[in-house]
């Protein structure tokens, strides 16, 4: 910049203290909200508003699967290959917030990300997201998180293990990787060749020689057999694997890893938690609020709170990112997925996390 | 002798104990058909009032600017009134009442939620939603009954300066936020006491007051006349004006929903024990509607359906007018009576009950017998609100 272009325009210095003189005035004029509330009325996608997503297309994918591409506002900092991004829809009026894994590569076109969701049966937000989101419409959304990801130095050998919707983050990480990925072997469980989401492009990659692809149809072949997957990909164990798909699966594939001495090879990442046995249920009371809720022993803390309207802190409501942890003062609480009891003494301050916590007799939650 | 053993049509002396169970269990089940039934379109619904509210306190502010001009400072005045009573009422009362956190919406949420008043959300929260709602029209537990400052039942006993309390209640009316927050610090009762008023709690509370005032103060006195240029003393007068015309409607409104004729009060001793058919009883008895049009619903927030949502203060506003007829339906039923009346009616009977209150009791009966009698007309025989006991026992005088 030359000396006379610093007279004309104000340093960046003198320009960021009038700015934020300026905000105090709007600050001043708009309390008591925040001057951020009327902005959003006209640009919600600006920088500094909350994270805000619009939708640019909605297409229908194979297997009952639509993919969503989003144009995300301002604020977007970015995912990295295999991360998921939590998402939260407006459905009969009421916010919900799901989690889905980036399809998109990170440096898609016009900033678009996309996910790709698979019709769950009775699913709130999956049907919404195939029958009722529009192009136009405004979703909620969340910075992309998560570590089933591709490290920047990918390792030569590659395997991938899917079963349904959970190709869906290594589609993330094919499309993305498609330099960087060198020999890469996918299998793929699904119930036939017409249900696999992305299977025209996962066989052209395969034609095309950027990968091997080992479909396994179970309506006629059943289940995969992890114990015979070498049979598969003889050299397995010289892969770095990565493994997404239902619970059934994943149990197999760690099992068999840890067995094989691999387990630190090994990758997964769950769509839902394996739930225990519900036990009795009980009394939750919000603290902030006094809100009490009489709860079912397999309704989680998190969901019992929010549908009796208390504004509850959540993540991957899976037990996973630990977002959703809040104190126990008091009572007992039982792990939806163990089984296993937690009680507080009276006065402690016991974390829980909510999502995956169900009342066992009363509890107190500081909240 | 108390006015209550002297009263001889206690509204709910026919009613049998099983009676006023079976209306709490009808009145739970019109509850539950709505909050199966809240979706996208009462979603829709406040989130439109919410933008109206604000396009229409931005255009108002804007045109304020060039208030200088006659033309600009009555539309930018009238348009800052409206959407000062739109957030005060049909978005700020409602939301707190959590009458939205199905929706969760942070941002329209009860536990986030700040409204344009300069009484903290969270202070107006506790003694309008916590004491207000749970104590309807309980004398001395009530503080919405006359703020504490005035006699609302002829069961108060009389005291020369009560003889005042028409000027109270008009000074209160343009006052009405500065009158809501010092109940909502019970100045009242905590000034008095040296040691109420050295607390931390209450001084804390005392800073979280000053703090708001000063925050609705400066935007509404110094920076947008300021931003008015040549204007500024214009647009001051206009954000007075608003905020007056704001006050004296919502007083109106708050006025209309318990203080009109036929509306009951009730005895510290009646609510100990109530069942929720009791209480549901007691909201029944203890409010009155405001008949009118659309727009009428909407600025006041719909509490135009003061009964209804006195029954059911978390349901979304929009509903209410649904209900209604099948609430006034169990009324006919039992033999209740649902008091309802215009605007103009109702305000006019709010302030006569206030002002035959300020005098002794039948002091102003014997006044316009009298008049009446001069006059040559028969007079009519006013309905003396009672204390009741909504459980049939007898209450007692409590203080
Ligand atoms: C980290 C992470 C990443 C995810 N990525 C994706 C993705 O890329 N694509 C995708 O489609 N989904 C993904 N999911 C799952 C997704 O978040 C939702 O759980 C799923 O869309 C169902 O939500 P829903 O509201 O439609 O169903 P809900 O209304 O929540 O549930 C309805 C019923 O379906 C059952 N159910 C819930 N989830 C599933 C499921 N996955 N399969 C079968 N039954 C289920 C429930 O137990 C319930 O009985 C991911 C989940 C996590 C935690
Ligand atoms: S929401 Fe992620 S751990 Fe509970």
């Amino acid at each position: 910049m030359t000396s006379i272009a610093d007279h004309r325009t104000p340093s960046p210095h003198v320009r960021g203290a009038l700015r934020s003189r300026l905000w105090r005035v709007a600050e001043a004029l708009a309390t008591p909200r925040d001057p951020g509330h009327y902005l959003d009325m006209v640009n919600p996608l600006r920088g500094g508003a909350d994270l805000r997503g619009r939708v640019v297309d909605v297409r229908p994918e194979a297997g009952d699967a639509v993919t969503v591409v989003l144009r995300p506002g301002a604020g977007w900092r970015g995912h990295v290959p295999g991360q998921y991004v939590r998402v939260g829809l407006d459905v009969d009026g009421v916010r919900r917030w799901r989690s889905y894994s980036l399809t998109s590569t990170p440096s898609a076109e016009g900033g678009h990300i996309s996910i790709t969701a698979k019709r769950v049966p009775d699913g709130i937000v999956s049907a919404h997201l195939a029958q009722q989101l529009r192009p136009g419409d405004l979703v909620h959304l969340d910075q992309a998180c998560g570590d089933f990801v591709l490290p920047e130095h990918a390792p030569g050998k590659v395997l991938f293990i899917t079963g349904g919707s959970g190709v869906t983050p290594v589609m993330g990480m094919l499309r993305s990787g498609k330099d960087r990925l060198r020999d890469v072997v996918l299998v793929h469980s699904e119930r036939s060749a017409a249900d696999v989401i992305f299977g025209a492009e996962l066989r052209a990659l395969a034609a095309g020689g950027r990968l091997r692809l080992v479909e396994q149809h179970t309506d006629e072949s059943g289940r995969l057999d992890v114990g015979r997957l070498s049979e598969l990909v003889p050299d397995l164990a010289e892969r770095e694997t990565w493994a997404c798909g239902p619970s059934g699966l994943l149990d197999a594939v760690e099992e068999h890893w840890s067995t094989a001495g691999l387990a630190d090879r090994l990758h997964t990442e769950r769509f839902r938690t394996e739930l225990a046995e519900p036990g009795e249920g009980g009394t939750v009371r919000f603290t902030g609020t006094d809100t009490v809720v009489e709860a079912d022993g397999g309704t989680s803390v998190l969901d019992a709170g929010e549908a009796a309207g208390v504004l509850m802190p959540s993540g991957c409501r899976m037990g996973i990112c630990f977002s959703c942890v809040l104190p126990m003062r008091e009572g007992a609480v039982r792990d939806l997925r163990t089984g296993e009891v937690t009680t507080a003494a009276p006065g402690d301050g016991v974390l829980v996390q909510t999502c995956i916590s169900a009342a066992a007799g009363s509890c107190q939650i500081d909240h | 002798m108390t006015v209550l053993q002297k009263k001889t049509d206690n509204p709910i002396a026919h009613l049998a104990p099983e009676d006023i169970e079976e209306i709490g269990r009808r009145l739970d089940a019109i509850r539950q058909e709505i909050v199966d039934s809240r979706g996208a379109e009462d979603a829709a619904y406040i989130r439109r009032v919410i933008d109206v509210q604000r396009k229409l306190e931005l255009g108002s502010r804007a045109v304020l600017l060039a208030s200088i001009f006659p033309p600009a400072w009555f539309v930018g005045t009238a348009g800052l009134a409206v959407a000062k009573i739109l957030e005060n009422m049909e978005i700020g009362h409602n939301v707190m009442h959590g009458q939205w956190d199905w929706m969760r919406d942070p941002k329209i949420h009860s536990t986030t939620w700040e409204w344009d008043n300069v009484s903290p959300s969270d202070q107006w929260k506790h003694s309008h939603n916590e004491l207000h709602h749970t104590y309807t029209n309980v004398i001395g537990r009530d503080n919405d009954l006359g703020y504490g400052i005035m006699r609302v039942d002829e069961d108060q006993r009389w005291h020369p300066l009560y003889l005042a309390q028409p000027v109270w209640n008009l000074l209160n009316a343009c006052f009405f936020e500065y009158g809501i927050a010092a109940y909502d610090l019970e100045l009242g009762r905590n000034l008095p006491s040296k040691k109420r008023r050295s607390s931390p709690e209450f001084k804390a509370r005392g800073r979280q007051v000053l703090r708001k005032i000063r925050g609705q103060v400066t935007k509404d006195y110094l920076v947008h006349p300021a931003l008015s240029g040549p204007s500024f003393l214009h647009t001051l007068a206009a954000t007075a004006t608003a905020n007056l015309v704001r006050n004296l409607w919502t007083h109106s409104v708050i006025m209309c929903g318990h203080f009109p004729e036929g509306v009951e009060t009730f005895e510290r001793r009646s609510i100990e024990g109530e069942t929720r058919g009791e209480w549901y009883l007691r909201q029944m008895l203890g409010s009155a509607n405001i008949s009118g049009g659309k727009a009428l619903h909407i600025m006041t927030g719909n509490l135009s359906y003061q009964i209804e949502h006195h029954l059911f203060p978390d349901l979304p506003s929009n509903r209410y007018q649904e209900i209604a007829p099948k609430v006034r339906e169990i009324f006919d039923d039992y033999g209740l009576r649902y008091t309802s009346g215009s605007l103009p009616k109702q305000v006019a009977s709010a302030w006569g009950k206030i002002i035959r209150l300020s005098l002794p009791n039948g002091f102003a009966d014997d006044a316009t017998r009298k008049v009446r009698r001069a006059l040559g007309r028969p007079g009519t025989q006013p309905v003396r609100p009672d204390a009741l006991s909504a459980t049939g026992r007898v209450a007692e005088r409590a203080a």
